[in-house]
């Protein structure tokens, strides 16, 4: 009996309290930076897109709704023909942006992405490719690796030494 | 046998192995990079490292390195030692000091050694704080990618191409931290094995340039096991599909067939199968049309026709068999030349009645003698010509054995040997790259070669009819010949068709026969033109001249031709009559070429990569191979197409078939050559726990994203009705049966070393045995009917040159030269390489033009001069457009 009354003055009293609900969509959300949701692809610091087509994210995604194909430009720069994301599919647990070694692709505190129609939330590299950075700012893969591209010859990049002249006698 | 402790387990080992060898034979997980099982140690990498004990008290123990310790009995030694771990992992460690942060852009990521070797020892991060030393790369050519900065420096690739293959343009250069592998300067790699770096090279130094051009990771492959179609060898090959196209050919181990490498015509002639020209649709007098329209049109064709079938020496024994029972047995023909299709009998009836055996390229490598007779092996059977490479070796490694030296260390085996060489016999038109090898060399007509070898074979068995009025020279070099083979204890005798001479085959016999009644344990090898000539001309059928009188003489108005251009094989104007009288042309193919533009219905057909079916090799092993992905709803295999057809048409006989597994079985039931073909792999029931086979390894990507853009709901993978195979990446994922192993792969080991997991013992055979089946063996009992008719000497006609084919491993097969890389490789122009003594006499030089009549046609071709080639005999490239659609040898007639 007393249990009964408390529990119903507990709940009378719920109707001080602050409001917790939103009024949404008249009202936005405040969402955390590391908030994992819509996924952009990223642009490196110099504006040239980040992603290489390493296809790491592609296998790191546990439900496979990542698709696309490498390709290089005439400097042998990788980046994707295509890139394609399955939004219908995708259970945004970040494991693509963890996988990816250029922190190309990122999830980012944007969820407002509902539709009618399933096949819309097919999207392709035109509607992830964003032009900016994200998260990681600064980053640059092309200026670590030592593949050689348009503008960074052999050597050019950080911490190398200028390429071997193999017909050099000195020992 | 010995008895090996490791970590203080008693196992039983291979006492010829070393330490190395062993551990692996065991299937432990021991981390190297510099030996490599077909070429033996070296110790270049430090990577083996495990301690060895003095005996059961020994606790320190010392450090070596397992590659280059030969087992000895009650050895006790340690893999799991700390300080043997610690130590590989400084070494990794130290390898990669210098290496780039490039695995994201390296196309060997995913199936990297070197990766799997760093995640197996633990190193994870650099220590090293200075800069990274850094290399340029070379092109070299269209085949394969160079990026040195990738390097270990653990030598494989200059073993390889070098000492193992022959190569004269690769090599180390530099000194200490600096060392550089590749070309002296810039260019195309001359070897016709140059795609096997991509494979031996532990990392992403030399990578597949083609497999670039679309590049997929192994991960994201659909693949299956399946047989090369350029050349007769039928080397196992895997081959790896991606978003409907063929992305890349590699190396299947096969113990007994190629081993660890494929050659070049092999690994880069896949992409015919991309090709745009490529035949995706049913055309119907110039129209496309649909699958059920084109099946009734036909259906409705062959009703009121007398049709006949011309089946094809590259396409599988299924789809020849499919041919021949819609046509009917009668009114089947091979799709071959006269002189093809008399060879390729003349090679069974040789093969199976003659008491000696035809060996495996595996046995060949281990044959201590070796005579050629007509064969440029390197041009047209290339994977031979590697084998013949090792077989040179055999005699000077005996005394390597002598010298207590092991057969693995490869450095002082190397060192002991230095270039001899054992007997080596060269009888060729002109110089061949295997001449180096030869201690003699004999170049003639291919008549001259023949006389040649009945000398030889008469030599050492007396009943083999000798040559008359054979000159002092040539009978000395008879004599040396003879006196090599008969010190050697299993010489091989290799012939085979691209001289197109069947007196050269028959006196190879003589010579393998003669040396089997010395009680050799004598080697003959028979090469053919095509991935299945043998499988065709053991089903029996027609000559093509046959088809074309059939037509021309009006007991035939209609033609079935599949997977063949005629004009490759019969004369330009015949095909061109016979095309022409025929009512109706009805063509399967997949590629385009001459025969197809005449014809009136052209239905597609799917290439091995779409395909299922079984090649014969020329060791008259029956092989199979499965389809890797399943084309569009119209590309179909012939053997399909065909019994479509002939449901259609009410035959009795094809009604029962349902799947590839019926045609097999009737193959095996009524054909009397090729019995047993149905048990070469397991039924298409077959399961393991309930499973069927993935195609696709378990990380394979992007399956509900690939085909979204389309429809965002999936589309249900395609069933396999022919193979115990899926198109998914869920199913058994232990070993597969050895004649069904769509990728090699094992924990820990991605990439193509993992090829020692599956190995009984490394460098074995396949677990399970090596697939395919032997349908040739010589009948028990077989004695040697020597073939007697010694033939005449050749002599030149004034104004006339005698006309034999050359062969070209880039550009003389069909479908591998459609493919853009090895289209680069091929011979720019067509030629007639002569001697330089016959031009000077036609006053014509180098690049000059000459002109022949063959068969009423007049054929312009650019001048080639080669010195070794005899006088009166002009070479012509095979295959290559432009060249006389004529059967050859024969006489041209020199226009001016
Ligand atoms: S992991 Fe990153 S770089 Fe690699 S394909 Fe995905 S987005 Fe591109
Ligand atoms: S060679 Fe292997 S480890 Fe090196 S960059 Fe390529 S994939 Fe990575
Ligand atoms: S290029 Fe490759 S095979 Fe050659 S030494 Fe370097 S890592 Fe070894
Ligand atoms: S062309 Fe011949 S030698 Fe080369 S890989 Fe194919 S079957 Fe082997
Ligand atoms: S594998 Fe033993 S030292 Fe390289």
């Amino acid at each position: 009996m007393f249990s009964i009354i408390r529990s119903m003055w507990l709940t009378f009293l719920h109707a001080f309290h602050k409001r917790e609900t939103i009024q949404y969509p008249e009202q936005k959300v405040k969402l955390p930076a590391r908030w994992r949701g819509r996924i952009v692809l990223t642009r490196d610091p110099d504006m040239g897109e980040r992603c290489v087509g390493c296809y790491l994210c592609a296998a790191a995604c546990p439900v496979d709704c990542i698709s696309l194909q490498a390709t290089e430009d005439e400097n042998g720069r990788r980046y994707p023909e295509f890139f394609r994301i399955n939004f219908s599919r995708c259970i945004f647990c970040g494991y693509c942006e963890e996988a990816c070694p250029t922190y190309a692709i990122q999830l980012i505190p944007d969820f407002e992405m509902g539709e009618f129609d399933r096949q819309n939330l097919v999207y392709e590299k035109n509607d992830l490719l964003i032009n900016g950075q994200g998260k990681y700012p600064g980053y640059n893969y092309y200026k670590v690796a030592g593949l050689a591209i348009g503008g960074k010859g052999k050597g050019e990049a950080e911490n190398e030494e200028q390429p071997v002249d193999i017909k050099s006698l000195m020992p | 046998m010995a008895t090996l402790y490791i970590d203080n387990q008693p196992h039983e080992v291979n006492s010829g192995h070393n330490l190395l060898e062993a551990c692996l034979s065991l299937g432990l997980d021991l981390p190297y990079f510099c030996w490599h099982p077909a070429m033996g140690s070296v110790g270049a990498c430090r990577q083996c490292a495990i301690k060895v004990y003095k005996d059961e008290n020994d606790k320190k123990g010392r450090l070596i390195m397992s590659c280059m310790e030969p087992v000895t009995n009650n050895q006790r030694i340690s893999v799991a030692d700390t300080e043997a771990k610690e130590f590989r992992e400084e070494v990794i460690g130290w390898l990669m000091t210098n290496h780039p942060h490039d695995c994201a852009v390296c196309d060997e990521g995913g199936s990297c050694h070197l990766q799997d070797m760093t995640v197996m020892t633990g190193h994870a991060y650099r220590k090293f704080r200075y800069k990274k030393r850094t290399h340029t790369n070379q092109d070299l050519g269209p085949f394969i990618n160079h990026e040195m900065n990738r390097c270990i420096q653990c030598y494989r690739c200059v073993r390889f191409y070098k000492d193992y293959a022959g190569g004269k343009d690769f090599d180390v250069f530099a000194s200490r931290n600096k060392v550089y592998f590749g070309r002296q300067e810039d260019g195309v790699l001359e070897s016709e094995f140059s795609g096997n770096l991509a494979e031996v090279c532990p990392t992403g130094v030399f990578t597949d340039k083609t497999l670039k051009q679309h590049y997929t990771r192994k991960w994201d492959l659909t693949m299956a096991p399946s047989i090369c179609q350029h050349c007769s060898l039928g080397c196992n090959i895997i081959a790896g599909e991606r978003y409907g196209s063929l992305r890349m050919i590699g190396n299947r181990y096969h113990g007994e067939v190629n081993g660890y490498f494929i050659c070049d015509r092999g690994r880069f002639g896949y992409e015919f199968v991309n090709a745009p020209g490529r035949v995706r649709q049913p055309i119907m007098n110039g129209q496309v049309i649909g699958r059920k329209e084109v099946l009734q049109e036909i259906n409705r064709l062959l009703k009121e026709a007398k049709v006949i079938g011309i089946g094809s020496p590259r396409a599988s024994i299924q789809s020849n068999f499919a041919l021949k029972a819609l046509v009917g047995k009668n009114n089947f023909y091979h799709g071959v030349s006269e002189s093809e299709h008399d060879m390729a009998e003349l090679a069974i009836r040789i093969l199976k009645e003659g008491p000696v055996r035809t060996p495996s390229l595996k046995e060949v490598e281990s044959c201590d003698a070796v005579f050629i007779l007509g064969e440029d092996l390197t041009n047209s059977s290339p994977m031979l010509a590697l084998a013949v490479r090792q077989a040179a070796r055999v005699q000077p490694m005996n005394e390597v054995a002598k010298a207590n030296i092991p057969e693995w260390n490869d450095a002082a085996v190397r060192e002991f040997v230095q270039d001899k060489n054992g007997p080596f016999f060269s009888a060729t038109i002109h110089d061949t790259k295997l001449d180096e090898l030869a201690s003699e060399k004999y170049y003639a007509a291919p008549d001259d070669i023949a006389r040649l070898g009945f000398a030889v074979a008469h030599r050492i068995d007396s009943a083999v009819p000798d040559v008359p009025n054979y000159p002092e020279e040539l009978k000395q070099l008879a004599d040396r010949i003879a006196s090599g083979l008969l010190q050697s204890e299993n010489p091989v005798v290799i012939s085979g068709v691209s001289s197109e001479s069947e007196t050269v085959m028959r006196a190879a016999a003589n010579v393998a026969w003669a040396l089997h009644s010395k009680k050799k344990k004598a080697g003959l090898v028979l090469t053919m033109l095509e991935c299945n000539s043998l499988g065709l001309a053991m089903m029996g059928g027609g000559k093509l001249d046959g088809a074309f009188n059939a037509v021309l003489n009006g007991h035939a108005d209609t033609a079935i031709i599949m997977e063949n251009d005629l004009y490759r094989h019969g004369s330009f104007a015949t095909v061109d009559k016979f095309l022409k009288t025929c009512k109706q042309v009805i063509v399967l193919e997949h590629t385009p070429h001459a025969t197809l533009k005449k014809a009136h219905v052209i239905i597609p057909a799917g290439t091995f990569a779409e395909s299922d079916g079984m090649l014969i090799n020329n060791e008259g092993r029956a092989q199979r191979f499965f389809q890797v992905y399943e084309s569009t709803e119209v590309i179909q295999e012939s053997w399909r197409w065909l019994l479509n057809m002939g449901i259609n048409a009410g035959n009795e006989h094809m009604s029962q078939w349902k799947n590839f597994e019926d045609i097999t079985k009737a193959i095996a039931q009524e054909e009397e050559f090729l019995k047993g073909v149905d048990t070469i792999t397991p039924p298409s029931s077959f399961r393991v726990a309930g499973q069927r086979i993935p195609r696709e390894p378990h990380r394979y990507s992007g399956r509900t994203a690939m085909n979204a853009n389309i429809n965002v709901s999936e589309p249900k993978p395609p069933e396999d009705p022919d193979s115990s195979l899926s198109y998914t990446m869920e199913g058994y994922r232990g070993l597969a049966p050895s004649s069904m192993i769509p990728f090699f792969w094992s924990p820990g080991w991605n990439s193509v070393q993992s090829v020692n997991k599956y190995q009984n013992e490394i460098g074995a055979s396949l677990k399970g045995g090596d697939p395919g089946l032997r349908l040739i063996e010589p009948e028990p009992g077989a004695v040697a009917n020597y073939f007697s008719t010694v033939p005449e000497v050749f002599q030149p006609i004034a104004d006339h040159f005698w006309l034999v084919w050359t062969h070209h491993i880039f550009g003389s097969e069909e479908l591998s030269k459609r493919s853009p890389s090895v289209a680069q490789r091929m011979p720019q122009h067509p030629y007639a390489m002569i001697n330089p003594k016959d031009a000077e006499q036609q006053k014509v030089n180098e690049g000059d033009k000459i002109s022949f009549e063959v068969e009423k046609h007049v054929y312009v071709l650019m001048v080639k001069l080669n010195n070794t080639i005899p006088s009166g005999v002009a070479a012509l490239p095979y295959g290559l457009e432009g060249m006389p659609s004529t059967e050859l040898p024969g006489w041209g007639i020199l226009k001016r």
